[in-house]
């Protein structure tokens, strides 16, 4: 398979006043295409920074980090921010929707900062973004007139609009309840299955599970990296969950 | 981001916020509103200021005697008796820049007709008088030649006069009236003045001929004042060097002897009294353009806390391929948005106030578009300038921090 991540021998320092941090001290990483990658560990153990890193927010202090074919460690703030418009998908915690805002124009942001795509373009991909998603009956809510689920799945959408190479959840499943984040998984799963590259980073064995591939961060080195066996299907674990009768 | 999608984002992000918009623009909204208005008021004050002094007369010039001293004591200019009517005669023959030349003496006192009685002032002068002073006969006629030689006993009385005497709206040409036991036949009735621009009532006036306010009144061969109207306003100045000439003449005085009488014109009334108003229009405009100011730093004050606010959505936005540039364009057009929406609110407002201040003063406010581009152009100024600052704080926010502020 081609491979959309190719990182080697990646540090990455920090200067704290006078002391340095050695956040990422030498990493090796390939992710391939369709594959959905879970990155896990303590906090501190360099997860964050790697994320950062892989979704072109930071820059790596030494090593190379090729991106489906392009070097990326040495470039400008401005030139990242473009590769971000056009490659990355970002999912948060927190979701980042942006309040008072419908569904729909959320949808659309990522696309209002690609100048060759138009008004029309723009808003008929984030229809069929949100329609991906199953949210295409609540395209004109704001955030606040929907459940976390229901955020989470409009991130998602806002996520795959501009059809990047990769998409990366940061904890994605944090803020919600077992069950809805089953159904999150649920949906992760069917754009992975349609050929998605994933990167998920989860301190969750469990959510892990619903992956393909776990790599392991502690005090800045990959320290295990294992194929998933017994993949969890999220599907399966829903039906399963006695329905909250309340 | 190309200019079309910022200004959408700025819009939509002003509409999400719509009640501090609209008080954040408020700031600018009164700031300019003020500009207009006062601006507006004090060339309003300026116009009529010069209408005032226009209905005084036409490019008119007047001759007074200079103040005297007698053995020490400085006189009132009213007691000098240096002007005669030969200085009439003078002026009427040497200054060709003058058109129309009228002696003036007055007296206070009582007019009574049947058992009314009013407080007066009666005016003489001459059959050219009238047009010199820019009065206009309603109803009757003006002063024969001879009649203005001759002492008759005739007059013409203004508005207020005829309203004291004979009541309202009555038109008394034709009747007799008394003014200090000697009674004068109405010949004419003069046309509505109102207040000159110092309250005095230029309505309330009784016009007759001089000579006979001369011989039956006051007793006096020499006259209080000239009255004279050039021939054009361009050529009041030339004028005023005529009258000097002749009147230094007929008086008589040697090279460095001073003048006895002061020959003014209503233009340089017009301009003492116009360099008034324009330090009253420079002192409101400077109060309302603090009052501007104000509403600047209004809007600096908000896209701060904006900016704070807003740190996710900011994160958020260069996340997901907003540069840096994107960013500063984003608040920078928030702020001129504000100011510029709030600057064409306050100009109609601006308007509207002048309206209001013309109905109330019956001033004739004029609004300056000068003073109008002005604003508009200040406001757009006032947005970039106090927007700078928070768009540069937000465009160099770095996306990591920014996406975890909370």
């Amino acid at each position: 398979m081609k491979a959309i991540i190719d990182i080697s021998s990646l540090k990455k320092d920090y200067y704290v006043g006078e002391v340095t941090v050695h956040a990422l001290r030498g990493v090796d990483l390939k992710i391939s295409q369709g594959e959905f990658v879970a990155i896990m560990g303590a906090s501190g153990s360099g997860k964050s920074t790697m994320l950062n890193i892989i979704g072109c927010l930071d820059r790596p202090t030494e090593g190379a980090y090729i991106l489906d074919g392009v070097n990326v460690a040495g470039m400008s703030k401005n030139e990242r921010a473009a590769i971000r418009n056009l490659k990355i998908g970002f999912v948060f915690q927190s979701y980042n929707l942006l309040s008072r805002t419908s569904a729909l124009e959320n949808v659309e942001l990522p696309l209002m900062y690609n100048p060759l795509v138009k008004a029309r373009e723009r808003r008929e991909r984030a229809i069929a973004a949100l329609e991906a998603v199953g949210l295409a009956d609540r395209m004109g809510h704001m955030p606040n007139q929907l459940s976390g689920g229901q955020q989470q799945r409009v991130a998602i959408a806002r996520s795959l609009v501009n059809d990047p190479v990769v998409i990366l959840a940061d904890e994605a499943t944090g803020n919600l309840d077992s069950r809805t984040s089953y159904e999150i998984m649920s949906l992760f799963q069917d754009l992975n299955a349609k050929g998605k590259t994933i990167v998920f980073v989860t301190h969750e064995p469990d959510i892990a599970r619903c992956m393909t591939r776990s790599v392991v961060f502690r005090d800045g080195h990959i320290i295990r990296e294992e194929e998933i066996k017994n993949r969890i299907v999220a599907g399966e674990v829903l039906e399963a969950l006695p329905v909250e009768e309340d | 981001m190309n200019i079309g999608n910022l200004l959408k984002v700025a819009l939509n992000a002003l509409k999400r916020n719509k009640m501090r918009s609209f008080l954040t623009m408020l700031g600018i909204i009164i700031g300019v509103a003020s500009v207009i208005t006062m601006l507006a008021i004090g060339q309003g004050s300026k116009k009529s200021i010069q209408d005032q002094i226009a209905s005084m007369g036409s490019n008119m010039l007047f001759v007074m005697p200079e103040t005297m001293r007698m053995g020490g004591v400085q006189q009132g200019n009213t007691s000098s008796q240096r002007l005669t009517v030969n200085d009439v005669l003078a002026i009427k023959t040497e200054c060709d820049a003058i058109i129309a030349v009228s002696p003036e003496v007055r007296s206070s006192g009582q007019a009574v007709y049947g058992n009314s009685n009013w407080p007066t002032t009666i005016y003489g002068g001459n059959e050219d008088y009238l047009d010199i002073k820019s009065w206009k006969v309603v109803s009757g006629r003006n002063l024969t030649d001879s009649e203005a030689r001759g002492s008759a006993k005739v007059c013409l009385v203004g508005r207020t006069v005829a309203d004291e005497l004979f009541g309202e709206g009555i038109d008394p040409t034709g009747e007799t009236i008394r003014f200090k036991n000697i009674p004068f036949k109405i010949i004419g009735v003069l046309d509505k003045k109102g207040q000159n621009s110092f309250g005095q009532d230029q309505d309330d006036v009784i016009i007759a001929p001089y000579t006979t306010i001369q011989k039956r009144i006051l007793a006096q061969t020499h006259i209080q004042s000239i009255q004279m109207s050039a021939r054009s306003a361009e050529e009041s100045a030339l004028a005023q060097t005529q009258v000097e000439e002749a009147l230094r003449t007929s008086h008589r005085l040697r090279e460095n002897e001073d003048n006895d009488f002061q020959v003014r014109s209503q233009e340089e009334l017009s301009t003492t009294m116009t360099s008034v108003t324009d330090i009253l229009t420079i002192l409101l405009g400077a109060i309302a353009g603090i009052s501007l100011l104000v509403g600047g730093i209004g809007i600096m004050n908000i896209m701060y806390v904006s900016v704070t606010e807003r740190t996710r959505e900011i994160g958020l936005r260069m996340s997901i391929g907003g540069r840096s540039v994107d960013i500063l364009l984003q608040f920078l057009i928030e702020s001129v948005l504000l100011s510029v929406f709030g600057g064409l609110i306050g100009i109609l407002l601006g308007f509207g106030a002048s309206a209001v201040v013309e109905a109330l003063t019956s001033w004739p406010i004029s609004v300056m578009w000068g003073s109008v581009f002005l604003a508009f152009a200040v406001c757009t100024v006032i947005g970039v300038f106090f927007g700078w600052y928070p768009a540069r704080r937000a465009s160099g926010l770095d996306p990591i921090d920014a996406l975890r502020y909370e």
